[in-house]
């Protein structure tokens, strides 16, 4: 399996201010939407199947919104570990494009506490926004 | 082309049955293989990825609409621990609310999803809040 392209890890104390790293993942694939489809239970067409996609105006098929945001799951486990995401809260952007190399950076309020991690996001992959490094 | 009936506020504080879901070991690793996520524990299949719980499918009685004309606006899951491989999860889904907005594409129905997840005891575990746009 190929895995997603990891940044250095960040340090392990963060501050308020702290710039974070950004996790970056590989193009989106169709495979990769079959597979998330069948792994959610989100069998809507407009994922898998382009004919039913441009049947609705798309041009294509899309990625799930909550493919993006498991991205964003695993950047938060990643962060601070599995044990501690006691938060997650997105907000979708429509219409994201399947192939775009992905980027995220956690540009929002976060809070880090003795209970654990709290992210919030508007979700904005597939903008093609990259960081440098 | 006609518009469907828009959805009764009628339905806000409906409820879905109990649903008892167990996570499954080979679901998490299903999951975490799809979205090619590299947390380690999450790769064993020993804890389920904080988005895991979409995989918990639940309908209310009485709500129905078209999906070709629905959005996924938003999307919160709040966790008291993590979920782990065994875990057996007693989960219901209410409508929390229904509310209407005029938007740039005409006027739009929220429809606000709040879904609890207990354990075997009685103790919440995790809620997720979905927010779904129709037009």
């Amino acid at each position: 399996m190929i895995g997603p392209v990891l940044a250095t890890r960040p340090d392990s104390d963060l501050d308020s201010g702290s710039v974070l790293p950004d996790l970056r993942k590989l193009p989106i694939t169709k495979l990769q939407l079959v597979k998330y489809a069948g792994a959610s239970g989100d069998y809507n067409l407009i994922h898998t199947d382009d004919e039913t996609a441009r049947s609705v105006g798309l041009e294509g098929v899309i990625a799930h919104g909550m493919l993006s945001m498991a991205f964003l799951g695993e950047y938060l486990c990643w962060l601070a570990g599995p044990e501690s995401v006691r938060r997650l809260s997105v907000r979708f952007n429509p219409d994201l494009p399947r192939t775009r190399q992905r980027s995220h950076r956690e540009r929002r309020r976060k809070e880090t506490s003795a209970r654990g991690v709290d992210g919030e996001s508007a979700c904005r992959a597939g903008h093609g926004r990259r960081s440098g490094g | 082309m006609d518009q469907p009936p828009s959805l009764s506020s009628d339905l806000i504080g409906r409820e879905s049955e109990m649903v008892l879901f167990e996570v499954e070991r080979g679901a998490i690793r299903k999951f975490a293989e799809a979205v090619q996520d590299q947390t380690p524990a999450c790769v064993r299949g020993d804890i389920a990825p904080p988005t895991f719980p979409t995989t918990f499918r639940m309908t209310i009685p009485g709500l129905t609409f078209d999906l070709a004309r629905v959005l996924h606006g938003a999307q919160e899951y709040r966790y008291q621990r993590p979920l782990r491989a065994g875990d057996r999860l007693r989960c219901q889904m209410r409508v929390a609310n229904i509310y209407r907005r005029h938007g740039s594409l005409g006027e739009m129905t929220f429809l606000i999803l709040a879904m609890e997840g207990l354990d075997e005891s009685g103790s919440p575990v995790f809620t997720a809040t979905t927010t779904a746009i129709l037009r």
